[in-house]
Parts: C-alpha cells; sequence; structure tokens
C-alpha cells in the first residue's frame, strides 16, 4: 500500500446552504506534486482549507499522514500554507516573517538562526533578513512566504494561487523553480490554481474540479489526452466538440454521425451503443490538413477564417453540417504566405484514437 | 513621482475654504488661550478680578503637596479609566468587528444610543443608583437585609453574622474614587470602542490564519500578530479616553464628593468661586502640558 501524505474521505463542506465542497475523495501521495484545478467558486480553496485546518469539514474525515485530524486546530498540523496574498507579517522584518514558525515551536535560537538563513538561500533571497515586507518586490515575498513555510519542514505544503500576483514572465520563471524545489526539499505540495496552463507544467497530478466536486483525477497526460467528460476537455486547453449520433460501431470503434449528415470514425475507450447521443472532442492541434482527402475517414470542409500567430497558424474550417472547427498548424518552414487561403476547400483527418468519445 | 506644484489660484481656493474653520479657531481658542496664558502670570486683586503681572508664583503654588496630591489622584483616576476602557472595550470591538458586515454596523449603532442622551443626564442617572438611598443600596439594605434576617431566624447558624452586619449599613459607593470611575468609563468606553473597531476591522484576517498555520495557538497569535497590528487603535483610544478623564468636571462634582476632588473642580473652584483667575489659569496650563507630554510619548511608543 502506498504511503499517503493527504487523504480526504467524503469530505464536503457546507457554507449555510451553500455547498462549497462536495463529497470529495482525494488520495495525495508522500512526495508528490498534487494540484486543484478549477474556475474560481469550484470548492478548490475550500478543499485546500480544510486540509490546512482553518475549516472543519461537514461531513468526512482528513488525514494527514496516517492521523485523522477531526477538529485539529490549524496550528497542530503538520502543514504550512503559501497564501495567495502571501500573508507576511507587515509588523515584522524579513528574519522574523521566517522564524516565527520555528520560535512558536521553541526552536533554539543559534537553530533558527541557522534555518533561516538556510530557507532564504533555498528560496534565493540571502541576505534580505533585515528588510520589512513592504519593501520588497512581489516576486520576493512570495519567495519568502515559501521560506517561511518551507523553514518548518512540514509534511504537506499547501499553495493557494501563490503565483497568482506576479506578471507573466516572472510566473513562467517561478513554475519552474517551484517544481525544482519541490524536487529538492521531497515536501509533498498540494497546489491550487485555475491556471490550466499552470496545472500541466507543474503537476505529478491534477484533480479537476467543479462546482465542489472532483471530476477527475490524473497525470497531466491523462488529463489532456483522455478528458473523461465536456467540462473537462473544454476548461483544459482548447477543444472542438462536435455533437452527433452512434450510428455503426465494432469494439471500440464507432462511426458517429454529426448533425445527421457527417460521418466520422472515433476509438472510444468505453462502450458506447447505437444511437447513443455523444459528443466527440478533437484537440486542433491533432488534426491535420490537406487539399486532397488522404482516405476514406477524412472530413471534408471550407476554410473560413485564418489567424497567424506566430509559432502556429489557426484555421477556422466550415464543416458540411456548419459546425466550426479550429485546426492549429505549427509553423515548422519558412514560408511567406498562407498554405490554405479563406475559402479553399479542404479535408481534415486526425488518428481515430487522438479523438475522444465523450457520453457527459 | 513628484506632486504638482499647485497653481497659485488652486491654493487661494483652499484658503477660502479652510477660512471659517481657521477663523473661528483663531478667534475663539487660540486667542483666548494666550488670555489665559497671561493671565496666569498675573496676581488674584483683592475683590476679585487679576492685576496683571508678571509672576511664577500661581504655577509655584500648583506644587503645594494639597495640589500635586490631588493631582496624582487624578492621574491615578483617568489611568484606571483608560486601562479598564482598554480591558472592556477591545474585547467588544473585537467581538463586533468579527460579526457577519451586516450585524456590524447595527452593533455599533446600539453602542451609540447612549450617546443620544445629555451627559448630565447620564451621570445624574449614576448618581440615583450609587448614592446611600439610591437604587443599589436601597437593594443592599433592604431587601437583601431583611431575606438574610428571614434566612438567619429560619435556620440559626453563625455565618450569616457578618453577612447581617455588612448588610445593615450602606455601601460606601458614593462620594469615592471608584465612583468617579464608574461614571468616565461609562461615558467614554464606546471613544475606546471606535477606534479599536476601527483598526481590527481593517485587519486582515489572512494574517491571523498565517499566525495559526505557522503553529501560534490563539493566545500567541493575539499578542504576536493581532494586538501589534491593531495598536494604534489602541493608542488612539486610550488618548482618547485619557484626555477628557484627566480633564473632567461634571463627573467627579456629582459622584465625587468632597473627599474625591479632581483637578478639574479645583480649576473650576479657581475661577467660580475662589475668583483666583490666575491660579486657575496656571493649574489649566500644567494641565495641558501634561496632556501634551503624555500623549506624545504614548504615540512614540504605540508606534515602536
Amino acid at each position: 500500500m502506498p504511503e499517503y501524505a493527504v487523504q480526504l474521505n467524503h469530505v464536503s463542506k457546507h457554507f449555510g446552504s451553500v455547498v462549497a465542497v462536495n463529497d470529495v475523495w482525494l488520495s495525495i501521495c508522500d512526495g508528490e506534486f498534487f494540484s486543484l484545478l478549477g474556475p474560481s467558486g469550484c470548492g478548490k480553496t475550500t478543499t485546500l482549507r480544510l486540509i490546512a485546518g482553518f475549516e472543519l469539514p461537514s461531513k468526512g474525515d482528513i488525514y494527514i499522514g496516517d492521523r485523522l485530524q477531526g477538529e485539529t486546530p490549524a496550528y497542530h498540523r503538520p502543514v504550512n500554507t503559501v497564501f495567495q496574498n502571501y500573508a507576511l507579517f507587515p509588523h515584522m522584518t524579513v528574519f522574523q516573517n521566517v522564524a516565527f514558525g520555528l520560535e512558536m515551536r521553541r526552536v533554539s535560537t543559534e537553530e533558527i538562526q541557522h534555518s533561516v538563513r538556510e530557507a532564504l538561500e533555498l528560496v534565493r533571497l540571502p541576505g534580505i533578513e533585515n528588510r520589512k515586507p513592504d519593501q520588497l518586490s512581489g516576486g520576493q515575498q512570495q519567495r519568502v512566504a515559501l521560506a517561511r513555510a518551507l523553514v518548518n519542514q512540514p509534511k504537506v505544503l499547501l499553495l493557494d494561487e501563490p503565483l497568482g500576483a506576479l506578471d507573466l514572465k516572472l510566473r513562467k520563471a517561478m513554475q519552474l523553480e517551484l517544481k525544482a524545489l519541490q524536487h529538492r526539499v521531497g515536501i509533498t505540495f498540494v497546489y491550487v490554481t485555475h491556471d490550466q496552463e499552470e496545472a500541466l507544467t507543474m503537476s505529478d497530478r491534477i484533480a479537476v474540479m467543479n462546482n465542489g466536486r472532483v471530476l477527475q483525477i490524473g497525470t497531466p497526460e491523462d488529463i489532456y489526452d483522455r478528458p473523461i467528460n465536456r467540462f473537462v476537455a473544454d476548461f483544459i486547453g482548447e477543444t472542438n466538440f462536435l455533437p452527433g449520433q452512434v450510428k455503426a460501431g465494432r469494439g471500440g470503434d464507432a462511426v458517429v454521425l454529426v448533425d445527421g449528415v457527417l460521418p466520422i470514425h472515433v476509438t472510444g475507450d468505453r462502450g458506447v451503443g447505437m444511437n447513443d447521443e455523444v459528443t466527440i472532442a478533437i484537440r486542433p492541434e491533432k488534426i491535420s490538413v490537406s487539399v486532397e482527402p488522404t482516405d476514406s475517414r477524412a472530413v471534408p470542409g471550407v476554410v473560413e477564417e485564418v489567424v497567424y500567430t506566430g509559432t502556429d497558424t489557426r484555421y477556422l474550417v466550415r464543416l458540411t453540417d456548419q459546425t466550426i472547427a479550429t485546426v492549429r498548424q505549427q509553423n515548422v518552414g519558412v514560408r511567406a504566405t498562407v498554405s490554405f487561403p479563406i475559402g479553399t476547400q479542404v479535408y481534415l483527418h486526425w488518428q481515430p484514437e487522438t479523438a475522444r468519445l465523450l457520453t457527459a | 513621482m513628484a506632486t504638482q506644484p499647485r497653481s497659485r489660484r488652486e491654493s487661494w481656493r483652499l484658503m477660502f475654504l479652510i477660512f471659517p474653520s481657521l477663523f473661528w479657531l483663531l478667534v475663539f481658542f487660540l486667542i483666548p488661550l494666550v488670555i489665559v496664558f497671561a493671565i496666569s502670570f498675573g496676581q488674584r486683586g483683592t475683590y476679585g478680578g487679576v492685576v496683571w503681572d508678571l509672576t511664577l508664583e500661581n504655577y509655584a503654588r500648583f506644587f503645594d503637596p494639597l495640589y500635586l496630591r490631588i493631582f496624582g489622584r487624578t492621574v491615578m483616576i483617568a489611568l484606571t479609566t483608560t486601562v479598564i476602557c482598554l480591558l472592556t472595550g477591545y474585547p467588544l470591538a473585537y467581538f463586533i468587528a468579527t460579526r457577519p458586515p451586516r450585524w456590524r454596523n447595527g452593533l455599533i449603532l446600539l453602542l451609540m444610543i447612549p450617546f443620544w442622551t445629555n451627559f448630565l443626564v447620564r451621570t445624574y442617572a449614576w448618581l440615583l443608583l450609587l448614592r446611600d438611598a439610591g437604587l443599589i443600596n436601597t437593594f443592599w439594605t433592604g431587601g437583601l437585609h431583611n431575606v438574610l434576617v428571614w434566612v438567619a431566624a429560619a435556620v440559626p447558624l453563625p455565618i450569616w453574622d457578618p453577612l447581617l452586619q455588612a448588610t445593615s449599613v450602606h455601601l460606601p459607593l458614593f462620594g469615592t474614587s471608584g465612583a468617579i470611575i464608574v461614571g468616565l468609563v461609562y461615558a467614554w468606553l464606546p471613544d475606546m470602542v471606535l477606534p479599536c473597531y476601527a483598526a481590527i476591522e481593517r485587519l486582515d484576517y489572512s494574517l491571523v490564519e498565517a499566525a495559526q498555520d505557522l503553529y501560534a495557538n490563539r493566545f500567541k497569535s493575539f499578542t504576536r500578530v493581532i494586538l501589534p497590528l491593531t495598536m494604534p487603535g489602541v493608542v488612539a483610544g486610550s488618548v482618547l479616553v485619557f484626555i477628557p478623564s484627566l480633564g473632567a468636571y461634571v463627573t467627579p462634582d456629582l459622584l465625587g464628593g468632597a473627599k474625591s476632588v479632581m483637578i478639574g473642580n479645583v480649576v473650576y473652584a479657581q475661577f467660580m468661586s475662589a475668583r483666583d483667575h490666575p491660579f486657575g489659569a496656571a493649574i489649566s496650563f500644567v494641565l495641558m502640558t501634561v496632556m501634551l507630554i503624555g500623549t506624545l510619548i504614548y504615540f512614540r511608543a504605540g508606534r515602536e
């Protein structure tokens, strides 16, 4: 049996009549970088606060390590939090901020000196011990908040959208740094974000949440390539949705008639029955375009719009059933002109297994 | 970014707006203050009035043990009032500030309601409660004493004797420093609660959570985070309570009686009955200086 750092068993949290977290079941492995991903109001931050002990569950059990937390107050839990707004104590210096947790646990003065210096070196901010938080940039405050949590060597580090307030470039740099840091310290990270790209970049596993429920848990590849429903497929990355009806099928293969006119071949990993209403989800970059049909499965369409974005070119193609499909072609070679101008009759094709058959 | 130099026209417009209050302060505050200051160096005329002079005699008189004792008592009463207001007002402010937002204004309103009654009437109400024939003593020597007599008759035990003896005489409530402090706390408590409330309400609660996340229990998160960060409110509230308490006149006059005179009563007596305006003026200035120095020290300490 694997070692779990955090387990939530059927945890729910109600605020009055609002259900913020609804029957959540999670097992987070030791040393894992685990993300809670979802739109705002999906319950991800409440889930984090339940683990931290700032909220107590209305129903269900929370384990940290092998210990049931029950009503254990936040200050007795072996976890530390990096807050969204950093929550550095404004009346204390950086040193006092980082030393706070150790001081509360009555660690000796020499050890505090040593550990604080080490923690600040870990986040690459040595020598700023005597500054006040308002004398630091956003990025520096973020690192101090990280050092203040990590210095306690918690069993689990909880991070609540810690990069949300940083600008894009710094955010990208911090993503890689956080990931590297997590490898180095080997502490379990539970990371809350609404940024799907951030979650995909950093996580070992992701739990996608919506309306207080966990919809899917898996590796970034699982979540991106094999979304289990329309919400997950839509929330993570860009997806074309083609609604239709199953018309023929053999084993996992199926032919779906989109809008009654357009037959499309897909490979499903779940059985579907004849005449089931389904949705085909296909990522824009999995589709290729050509002027001639490559095989019988190619889907015809007309180029409606061409958008050049530097690294790639996006085509909006109107299919025969009048739905618009987005196609992304990487700009590999050096080419001055667009290969398929507006109005061109084209054929779209993709590997049947790259399309997902969604029943919900 | 440097601030734009204000145009001449704009500064005239500003002058125009602040002129009424400036004028008011000059004519009715600053000039009278200068006159009082000048009087404090004069001498009392034989039939009252002021004989203009340049003597420090009035200031020297203040250091007479009689007045120093009164002044010392005044400072003690004002300090005690401030401490009691702080110890009761801060928790109240904390309670109100941590209610749901829709409750807060209502609770603040409840706190303000006593203010709608005249100050004199409110102080008088305490007189009716505290005096020898007041409500508390009527109960003490009447109702409670009679019940004890009845109980002692039914169950004769020696333990009743001291209680019977105690309830046979009035409690010495009226005319004490305690009575003054009760009146002052009652009068100035909202002045402590409001600035504390404002400071606590502004406090970013995630800082308290951060402290608890870093193993600080409730007591530690209070002493290390909440209290230091709401100190400006505590300082402002304390000054707002201490200063009027130090200069109190009506409250000690009504509730203090002859034995518990405060310095405000002395000033009053010098102006109204002793007709020694120069001495009254000198006491006023000593009082003002003490308040000013005390406030400055307190503000500085609060900042650190």
